[in-house]
């Protein structure tokens, strides 16, 4: 085990500025990314549903 | 012949190449690409932080090593297939060829700008300086402004299937960046360092390392899969919308 403490791995030898701020905005921009994607699926979706609503009736 | 069914197997090569077929398949392949990342990632990290051992030289400030290299890595593999997949739309006239060009360009540009930001933030402990214009950071930096490039083309071209022809003869020029990137720590004399890693020989880094790297490569790289698919459903829709197939499709999701 590398780290004695959760103080330690908090720390990161001193870097924790370097090492947290890589991987927490690696981390941050993924999840940013998946959710910006999911809201445009839905957005995406809304809108078609609204301007095709009487449409879909015609359709079938 | 009677009794006997000669029909012969029919590979439908080209089954998936339209939107349409495509669409389903990708919502399928969406959650796995996903999971698959997870796991990677999930053992990657631990491997990055509970198996590796502290850095004789870096100390702890290494351990950026498990993102910045997979980054990079995806950040010139995503161009490659991006560039390959619009070529090809341009020479065979597939609109899916596009659509999936398209969607990999914010994940590839995503990889090229982590690369960048951890590379900065692992160089100024270890180099003392946040940037330098050494060919590696400047070609990585190169790469960033082409993938901004092809989309800010794409969206300014209102119909999308100029905006396929424009983006790919970008795409396409901008591959030599590519082996540049790969080359330029051989070609000059640059800070960032040479390779540790090759085809052609065992690795110069610890086993332990070696191993996190490769495992955060692969998560990254189902990551990417993952993100792209969601992205290319959502093109699919949009620039498919006036067709039967996507009015039926959004009949089954009320």
């Amino acid at each position: 085990m590398n780290w004695a403490s959760w103080n330690d791995f908090l720390a990161m030898g001193g870097y924790s500025l370097y090492v947290w701020g890589s991987y927490g905005v690696t981390f941050g921009l993924m999840a940013a990314e998946i959710a910006l994607l999911i809201l445009r699926k839905r957005k995406t979706l809304e809108y078609l549903g609204r301007i095709r609503g009487s449409a879909n009736q015609v359709a079938q | 012949m009677a009794g006997r069914n000669w029909k012969s197997v029919n590979i439908h090569w080209f089954k998936y190449s339209s939107p349409q077929t495509f669409f389903p398949l990708a919502t399928k392949l969406t959650p796995w690409f996903g999971g698959a990342a997870a796991l990677l990632c999930a053992i990657g990290l631990y491997i990055s932080f509970f198996v590796a051992p502290t850095d004789a030289q870096q100390g702890e400030a290494y351990r950026i090593i498990f993102i910045h290299v997979p980054a990079a890595w995806m950040s010139m593999f995503i161009y490659v297939v991006m560039a390959f997949w619009a070529g090809a739309g341009l020479v065979f006239n597939t609109r899916l060829s596009g659509m999936w060009a398209s969607a990999l360009a914010p994940s590839g540009a995503l990889m090229t700008f982590i690369a960048l930001w951890t590379g900065a933030l692992w160089g100024r402990p270890t180099w003392g300086t946040w940037w330098v214009w050494d060919a590696r950071l400047t070609s990585e930096l190169i790469l960033l402004f082409l993938y901004f490039g092809f989309m800010a083309l794409q969206a300014a071209i209102d119909d999308p299937r100029r905006a396929d022809k424009a983006g790919a003869v970008l795409a396409l020029t901008g591959v030599v960046n590519i082996p540049i990137i790969y080359f330029s720590v051989q070609w000059w004399n640059t800070l960032h360092q040479g390779s540790s890693v090759s085809m052609k020989s065992a690795p110069t880094m610890a086993a332990t390392m070696f191993a996190g790297m490769i495992v955060m490569a692969l998560g990254f790289w189902m990551y990417s899969f993952a993100a792209a698919l969601l992205r290319v459903r959502s093109i699919i829709i949009e620039r498919e919308r006036r067709s039967d197939w996507v009015a039926q499709y959004m009949r089954t999701l009320q």
